[in-house]
């Protein structure tokens, strides 16, 4: 089954991380990308540009309206997502609870809707 | 039976479909053709070609699902039936109910529907609520175990330790529900509580892990005291002041040989402990003949393995006990100073009952009302009540 793995984290909390502790990190996220390629859980995963860039669209009555910023106010913010390859939700719960972010944010672990 | 056909046909539903249909035939047959050699297999072989019967009647209205029935058809490992594929079918069973990705509230309705084998009314009358409302804790509980991937096994070696705690823990909760109602009149609803003892045999039975047996032993030590703590117009008893013959001998032996297992195997945690103690009080004669420093001994690993300001209040308790009143209230003071159990009623009655004697009738008055203000269960106000009344 495919799941999507939808990680959150503390934008506040990662932007005042010290340079080395942000490089660790990011050396984290390397290894466990590494990690589920050669284990073949990994279809894709991308991390995203910070909250504040984001815009949110919606067409009402044939007209677009864009507002800045995301839909809620949440202390955690959307800030990455990986796609991946699972045996059953036990095996993707496994990946997912090695996401680097799992142990300082969290992360939302959805199976993707197959249409027949 | 339904846990092997949950197995071979995979989908909750279908199984418990196929499975009402193979009794039916069964009822037919059997007096017509005679009891078959092996009753079991004969019925989960017959469930899964009534399974495969339903598939062919609902795929006239989609054919994706002719596949499906084509598959099952096709994938037939033969019915073989041993006494160990039908345990690991039932262990199955039980941790896919007490998967930790479906709410709390529809674990406990699962697993009393589909383990215990109770209906969907009989869930609904114990825990007071509807049964609308079980039934569709149950309905929305399969659907997200079939469309979320939740699989039908028992976890590995990595896994195990962690999701028995969420097992252990459905168990317990269910027979809690039974041992002291969190609302209503009456103070025990024994039905959960029997229903929680057997799954805590079979659980015991089929995983004899240190904890398991830890809690079966904890609940029977528990159970050996019900009768003891209401009397005939069901006002509670104290431990203390209970009367002791009135205890389940058969029961504490046991519970207490189960809890001298636990202990040995070095490998027990919360719920052997806390079984232990109960384990002491079960073999004192009297409340004064309690070997209170053995229950503060291991209320003081008990801290250690699971901290919580609960088990901390009990330890306070069982401090007062050892060491007067006076050393008690100050544990539990401390615990209310830190901002814990505020709003919890057994903290401020605990507090009250030492405070009382301690001869500070005034702050005892203001504790247990205190408490009365937190309690809803009928019994238990009946009873504070009353300690108000005797200040």
């Amino acid at each position: 089954m495919k799941y999507l793995c939808l990680i959150y984290d503390e934008e506040a909390k990662m932007a005042t991380m010290s340079k080395s502790d942000a490089d660790a990190f990011m050396g984290e996220y390397f290894a466990f990308t590494e990690g589920i390629k050669k284990s073949g859980h990994y279809l894709g995963g991308e991390a995203l540009k910070p909250v504040n860039t984001a815009t949110t669209v919606r067409m009402r009555n044939g007209k677009m309206s864009t507002t800045d910023g995301p839909f809620a106010e949440t202390k955690e913010q959307l800030g990455g997502f990986y796609m991946i390859e699972a045996r059953d939700l036990n095996d993707a719960l496994q990946v997912a609870s090695r996401i680097p972010s799992a142990k300082v944010g969290c992360v939302e672990v959805r199976p993707v809707e197959v249409f027949s | 039976m339904l846990a092997t056909l949950i197995r071979l046909v995979g989908d909750f539903d279908l199984a418990e479909e196929a499975l009402h249909e193979a009794f039916a035939a069964a009822v037919e047959r059997w007096p017509r053709d005679g009891l078959p050699g092996n009753p079991f297999a004969w019925l989960v072989s017959a469930g899964r070609f009534k399974a495969i019967d339903v598939l062919r009647r609902r795929a006239r209205f989609d054919a994706s699902i002719e596949e499906l029935a084509r598959q099952l058809e096709t994938s037939v490992e033969p019915v073989t039936i041993d006494d160990e594929s039908l345990e690991d079918d039932r262990l199955r069973l039980v941790f896919t109910c007490c998967h930790p990705a479906l709410p709390p509230d529809a674990q406990i309705a699962l697993t009393l529907r589909e383990v215990c084998g109770l209906t969907t009314e009989e869930i609904a009358h114990a825990y007071l609520t509807a049964p609308r409302t079980v039934a569709q804790r149950i309905v929305r509980a399969k659907a997200k175990i079939r469309d979320a991937g939740i699989p039908y096994q028992v976890p590995g070696r990595n896994e195990l330790p962690r999701r028995l705690d969420a097992v252990l823990h459905v168990v317990y909760l269910v027979f809690n529900e039974g041992y002291s109602a969190s609302s209503g009149s009456s103070l025990t609803r024994h039905d959960l509580s029997a229903e929680a003892i057997r799954l805590g045999r079979l659980l015991a039975e089929l995983l004899p892990e240190a904890e398991v047996i830890g809690l079966l032993g904890l609940m029977l030590l528990q159970e050996s005291r019900r009768a003891a703590r209401t009397t005939e117009g069901g006002e509670l008893v104290l431990l203390s002041d209970q009367d002791r013959s009135r205890w389940n001998r058969a029961l504490i032996d046991e519970g207490v040989a189960l809890v001298e297992r636990a202990l040995s195997s070095h490998r027990f945690g919360p719920y052997s402990l806390q079984a232990a103690i109960a384990a002491v009080h079960a073999e004192a004669a009297s409340a004064d003949a309690t070997d209170w420093a053995q229950i503060v001994g291991l209320y003081d690993v008990l801290v250690r393995a699971d901290p919580s300001p609960v088990v901390e209040l009990n330890r306070a308790a069982a401090v007062a006990m050892r060491d007067g009143p006076a050393a008690g209230l100050a544990l539990i003071d401390a615990i209310l100073a830190r901002g814990h159990l505020a709003d919890y009623q057994f903290a401020h009655s605990a507090r009250a009952e030492l405070l009382r004697r301690l001869g500070r009738a005034h702050e005892a008055r203001a504790a247990y009302e205190r408490a009365l203000a937190l309690t809803q269960q009928e019994t238990e106000r009946t009873f504070l009540k009353k300690q108000l009344a005797a200040l």
